[in-house]
């Protein structure tokens, strides 16, 4: 009896050790793709007040893109443009009236923070005035954002709109 | 007034499933069968109710009845039919009654089997089923209602609403503003409604699963009742897909098909789980291990799935990472909260009664190998789950907003799909019960030599890279196991038997087509890895703008720029369309016309030249950019490295599974008729 419970106890040893390895070896997996991987999201104005001390760290970004500052050279494909801070928790874009209200106030307001970001590549199709951009890259000395992907949105453009005539009926 | 009848007719559907649900459950508690029958004809008969409000949708759609919200939001008048159909689940509301539709298809021909000695998981199934029906269809009438329409307030304002706010008029545009055009592709048409009918037959061994659990019955019924249904659940999952990777590669231009964007992530979890499920039914229904085990990742299946639905449904992930934006937001938290809470407990009820009845002694039996395969698709699913909820972690604790991107899942969930893959070589050769490594050992030695020169041959071949070293050495492993059992299975057939080795091969695999049917789905999934590895591996890419005649080098092909042309389409999008010419060592091999389209709406879409090869893919983007003339133009110009594969291994997967999944009249005398 004793003797089957010592067998059935060291069956089931392998077992656990084999499971916390796997365990082990999933969780230093996440652990060190995390850790290389992180990319910190930041609205202008944190990038503002860090400044150097964000240098060479992989970052996130959102604001609002201000048309009348988009260069694009076709030949070399440099893009340049510049974007204003809009706040990053969600709570206050809506008790500021929506994401469309909060990128439009953000552009119209000369006094708000400003990042000038460059990149290379094709110029999105959604880049344009007051689009919402999402820019993954990273800081460089000279406080230039350097973008390594560009993401836009353009919150009002197809969902939800009304419509703009209507032939009235009943 | 169609309006109006399509939505008295889903608040009909919603009663009726409601009272499905309380006739099973009295039916169950009282021993009446009148009741069950009762419930259960009122489950059978939504399905008839759905479609009448689908048609009515349809209809709707169709003839552009711009006064409802949806058909103004997803249709205008130049979109051809057929989109005008496609419209249905082209947008928020309509995708869910496809949802609740397709569902209700499923739970009405799951009640329509013989029940027989199976009487007494009837009302729970029913239970289930029409509960989640009943919740999808509460979406659609309280918040997402398909059928609401425009009214002109005094005001003049414009509101959407089921029923005519005081004073306002019925307002009717003279033109919708269109389905979106990214969603004008054929890929994009069957992908909706392939990865909905994946996630809702998944619900039917769920129900099952519960009826179990309720009943008390401790036997793997359920599993043999449903094996069918998961296989089916399972495969258009898997194609829905791989259906998004190709409308992704077709139609977005940027030369991949998997960005491990939540979305995506949001329907590849259920899958993981459902994958290692279908596995891990096996070892129960031969073993009679693991029954509490395959309870859970049933739970956890069903719960992804409707995890999976709010991601991709409830406009969460379209307003940047901000949760709850719209109304159905906590309305599915709760509900998945409450079926995972009660499944999770009944489920602690029963434990007891689902202990294992043989206990697994070797680690290199073929039970522990599933074990493995499963711990590692959990691994995968753990890996992606933290890639989704690490940023609102992160920002509970810290207060710091931090995500991460595509590498995070590369860098960790490369090392757990490579171990994947050599279990897939290794478990067909080991043995159940007691394997011991000499065993296992003399089982795999001959297949592991030529799978030991391939890693040789690509060194030689200029292949230096490790991660490509590994994968392609794994995948050779696999494919030669796969065919060597092929062979031996064939062979000793051939020679009990005395057949020609083709009837004896035809004749192994039609006798046992769940075995020989999971190898070619093996097969499939790396021949899909080939794919995988070559674009992941190997991907190049090279931008420059160039004026007429002149070329762009990329992978030993050169790309020459010869016209550009301009022009409206039928269906009012401007066209603008470059032709280019492929050479390579000097040869014509061929033009390619990369383009991209302006639809009136303003949104452009970019479709690549593709020029596409066993080996290859030279994938040729026309930049999109105003400023663009016929004398120069942008390109982007991708090479990806094998990548046809991945759409080779997908053909695959659809012919192994329909050898796994064809109806066997042998394995169904053997169990008893199903």
């Amino acid at each position: 009896m004793l003797k089957s419970l010592q067998t059935v106890i060291q069956g089931r040893a392998k077992f656990i050790v084999g499971g916390l390895l796997i365990l082990a070896a999933v969780i230093y997996l996440i652990v060190s793709a995390t850790q290389a991987n992180a990319e910190y999201f930041m609205t202008v104005n944190e990038i503002k007040s860090k400044g150097s001390s964000l240098v060479g760290r992989s970052l996130r970004i959102s604001g609002a893109v201000i048309g009348d500052t988009i260069q694009y050279d076709p030949q070399t494909m440099n893009l340049t443009f510049e974007i204003a801070h809009v706040p990053g928790d969600n709570a206050s874009i809506e008790a500021s009236g929506g994401l469309a209200a909060v990128l439009h106030a953000a552009v119209t307001d000369p006094t708000r923070a400003r990042l000038t970001i460059v990149y290379n590549g094709p110029k999105p199709d959604l880049l344009s005035d007051e689009a919402q951009a999402i820019i993954t890259g990273h800081l460089g000395e000279d406080g230039i954002f350097h973008a390594d992907e560009l993401l836009l949105k353009c919150p009002t453009k197809y969902q939800e709109a009304v419509p703009s005539q209507v032939v009235n009926g009943n | 007034m169609l309006a109006q009848f399509g939505f008295g007719v889903f608040v009909l559907t919603f009663l009726t499933a409601l009272f499905s649900v309380g006739a099973a459950v009295v039916g169950y508690f009282d021993k009446s069968d009148r009741w069950v029958e009762s419930a259960r004809r009122a489950m059978l008969l939504t399905f008839p109710l759905i479609t009448l409000a689908v048609l009515t949708l349809a209809y709707l759609l169709v003839t552009g009845h711009y006064e409802l919200q949806y058909v103004y939001s997803v249709t205008s008048n130049d979109m051809p039919f057929y989109l005008k159909i496609t419209a249905l689940w082209g947008g928020q509301a309509g995708s869910l009654v496809l949802w609740s539709w397709l569902m209700s298809a499923f739970t009405s021909a799951v009640t329509l089997r013989k029940w027989e000695r199976d009487r007494e998981l009837l009302p729970w199934v029913i239970v289930v089923t029409s509960i989640t029906l009943a919740f999808f269809l509460s979406l659609s009438i309280f918040y997402e209602n398909p059928f609401a329409r425009w009214w002109q307030t005094l005001g003049g304002n414009f509101v959407a609403s089921m029923f005519a706010p005081i004073g306002a008029v019925l307002a009717t545009p003279p033109d919708g503003q269109g389905l979106n055009p990214l969603l004008r592709h054929p890929g994009m048409i069957l992908h909706p409604p392939i990865l909905y009918l994946g996630f809702v037959a998944f619900i039917i061994p769920f129900a099952f699963a519960i009826a179990a659990l309720v009943t008390g019955r401790s036997d793997d019924r359920w599993i043999r009742i449903t094996r069918r249904w998961t296989l089916v659940a399972w495969l258009f999952l898997s194609l829905g897909l791989v259906l998004g990777m190709r409308w992704a590669y077709d139609v977005l231009g940027w030369g991949g098909y998997w960005s491990w964007d939540p979305v995506e992530i949001a329907a590849l979890m259920p899958w993981l789980t459902g994958t290692a499920f279908l596995h891990s039914v096996m070892i129960q229904e031969k073993r009679g291990m693991f029954k509490q085990w395959n309870m859970l990742l049933i739970i956890l299946t069903y719960a992804l799935v409707i995890f999976g639905t709010f991601l991709t449904r409830s406009g969460v992930l379209s307003s940047v990472h901000a949760f709850a934006q719209s109304a159905i937001g906590p309305m599915f938290f709760a509900f998945i909260g409450i079926t995972f809470v009660t499944s999770v407990a009944l489920l602690i009820y029963r434990w007891k009664d689902l202990h294992a009845e043989v206990e697994m002694n070797s680690l290199f039996s073929r039970e522990a190998l599933f074990l493995l395969n499963n711990l590692l698709f959990m691994g995968v699913l753990i890996v992606c789950f933290w890639g989704v909820v690490f940023p609102l972690i992160s920002e509970v604790v810290t207060g710091q907003k931090v995500t991460v991107g595509p590498p995070f899942y590369q860098r960790a969930n490369a090392p757990l799909f490579g171990a994947l893959m050599a279990l897939m070589g290794i478990a067909p050769l080991s043995a159940w019960g007691r394997s011991t490594f000499k065993t296992l050992g003399r089982a795999l030695w001959k297949p592991s030599i030529p799978s030991a020169i391939v890693p040789i041959v690509l060194i030689i071949l200029g292949v230096h890279n490790w991660i490509a070293l590994v994968g392609f050495t794994l995948v050779a492993f696999v494919i030669f196991v796969t065919l060597f059992e092929f062979w031996r299975g064939a062979r000793s057939r051939q020679k009990r038997q005395n057949e020609n080795i083709l009837v004896a091969l035809w004749r192994l695999a039609g006798h046992n087509r769940r075995r020989y049917g999971g190898y070619l789905i093996h097969l499939s999934m790396v021949v899909m890895a080939i794919g995988i590895l070559g674009i992941e591996v190997y991907q190049t890419t090279t931008q420059k703008t160039l004026a007429v005649g002149e070329d762009i080098q990329i992978a030993g092909y050169t790309i020459r720029y010869d016209s550009l042309a301009q022009f409206p389409y039928t269906d009012g999008r401007i066209v603008t369309r470059a032709v280019v010419s492929v050479f390579r060592d000097g040869k014509f091999l061929g033009e390619l016309h990369p383009r991209y389209d302006y639809y009136p709406s303003g949104q452009p879409v970019t479709i690549a030249g593709v020029r596409s090869t066993l080996a290859d893919d030279l994938y040729v983007v026309l930049i999109n950019w105003e400023n663009i003339s016929a004398a120069q133009a942008p390109f982007k110009v991708y090479h990806n490295p094998l990548v046809n594969w991945l759409w080779i291994g997908s053909l695959m997967f659809i012919f192994g599974f329909l050898v796994a999944a064809w109806p066997d009249r042998g394995e169904e005398k053997r169990e008893g008729k199903i």
